[in-house]
């Protein structure tokens, strides 16, 4: 009987352990996207995965794939290049909440709008890790930050409202605590056409969790499953987060609509004819 | 034993690497058939470490394995012995 964990094979094993804390939701993270990738039936040359720079930025340099750490907030524009130079290609981007939705929102929206053919995992820790457990666009009010040491009173992002309302065609959430249902949804973003967003609520018992008294990786953990309900279908608009509030989970878009490849292809089709030739024969 | 087809005992395995775990119980916590405990042992990062304390109660159901943030311990079903 084999003794070797099977998720070895997508680990870049000579740099394990790996950095991150103990009880850090992001390796449970990895964890369910090397399940996705697993059940997604692409072959793995075929899967590249982008991060930015955090805690989170760390992914790509764990996974034994094609992967790229970008440069800060930047993963989404190195993906989408990735994307159009090498269509055959599932880009995958995996960051967290403030590369994402901070220094490269902007990027997030466009590629949202655009709708290209990227999947994005966003981890939402609600602070920034690797710098010192600062405010991002996530952190909820009240919670204390290193920016924010009476509590923070500035509005959060409700990303799969935002993600929805930017265009994105699959939009869902789950925590690190629903590691099978995180699988499954990444596994369905990866499948889809367009852009796909799945935001993963992930505990950082090191900077958010101690200073907001929220004890532990495996307390946070336990909060998550006991706060957390499943509404699949959730009007997005109502899945905004409070401070130790609810978290509601699920998938809650899934909907077609033609791809930033498909329109560029309808589009040169229409335009040359006979003329256009589809760069690697993929439509 | 019987010589029907049902084999009792342990359907499935649970294996640890003590040296990649950093100790934060996620695997025992959530193990949904109380498999596993902490060991009074430390690894070399000074982390105390699970053990399968209640082995022969293992499916190999994995959730360990996918719970686990370290990749340090992973169950896997168990190879039928066909009697
Ligand atoms: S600082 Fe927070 S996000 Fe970064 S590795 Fe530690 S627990 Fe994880
Ligand atoms: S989940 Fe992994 S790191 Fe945490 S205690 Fe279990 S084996 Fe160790
Ligand atoms: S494989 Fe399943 S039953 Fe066995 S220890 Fe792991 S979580 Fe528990």
């Amino acid at each position: 009987m084999s003794r070797v964990n099977p998720v070895n094979q997508y680990l870049r094993m000579d740099r394990m352990p790996h950095i991150w804390c103990s009880g850090c939701g992001l390796g449970t993270t990895v964890n369910c996207f090397i399940r996705a990738v697993k059940d997604c039936g692409f072959p793995l040359d075929q899967v590249a995965v982008v991060s930015g720079i955090g805690c989170a930025g760390r992914v790509a340099g764990y996974l034994k794939l094609d992967s790229f750490h970008t440069t800060h907030g930047r993963p989404i524009p190195f993906a989408t290049g990735l994307k159009l130079a090498n269509p055959k290609l599932k880009v995958v981007v995996i960051s967290g909440d403030g590369d994402l939705f901070a220094i490269g929102g902007n990027h997030f929206i466009h590629a949202a709008r655009r709708n290209m053919d990227l999947t994005v995992v966003c981890v939402n820790n609600f602070t920034y890790g690797m710098t010192g457990g600062q405010l991002t666009p996530t952190t909820p009010i009240d919670a204390i930050s290193s920016t924010s040491p009476y509590g923070n009173f500035e509005e959060p992002f409700n990303l799969p409202f935002l993600a929805e309302s930017a265009g994105a065609v699959y939009v869902a959430r789950w925590t690190t605590y629903h590691v099978k249902q995180a699988a499954k949804s990444i596994r369905e973003a990866i499948q889809k056409n367009g852009l796909s967003f799945v935001e993963i609520i992930s505990p950082c018992p090191t900077l958010y969790g101690r200073r907001n008294k929220l004890g532990d990786g495996l307390a946070m953990m336990k909060a998550f499953k006991e706060n957390s309900s499943i509404v699949n279908g959730a009007d997005t608009r109502g899945v905004g987060m409070d401070f130790k509030g609810k978290i509601v989970c699920g998938k809650f878009i899934d909907r077609e609509k033609p791809s930033f490849l498909d329109m560029y292809h309808a589009t040169m089709s229409e335009r040359f004819g006979p003329f256009y030739e589809c760069y690697e024969g993929v439509q | 034993m019987s010589d029907g087809k049902k084999t009792r005992g342990p359907r499935g395995t649970v294996t640890i690497n003590p040296e990649l775990c950093k100790g934060c119980g996620f695997c025992i916590e959530f193990c949904p058939s109380g498999v596993l405990a902490f060991s009074d042992t430390f690894n070399d990062k000074g982390y105390h470490t699970p053990q399968a304390a209640r082995p022969e109660a293992c499916t190999g159901c994995d959730l360990c394995g996918a719970y686990c943030p370290d990749f340090a311990i992973f169950g896997s079903l168990k190879e039928k012995v066909v009697a």
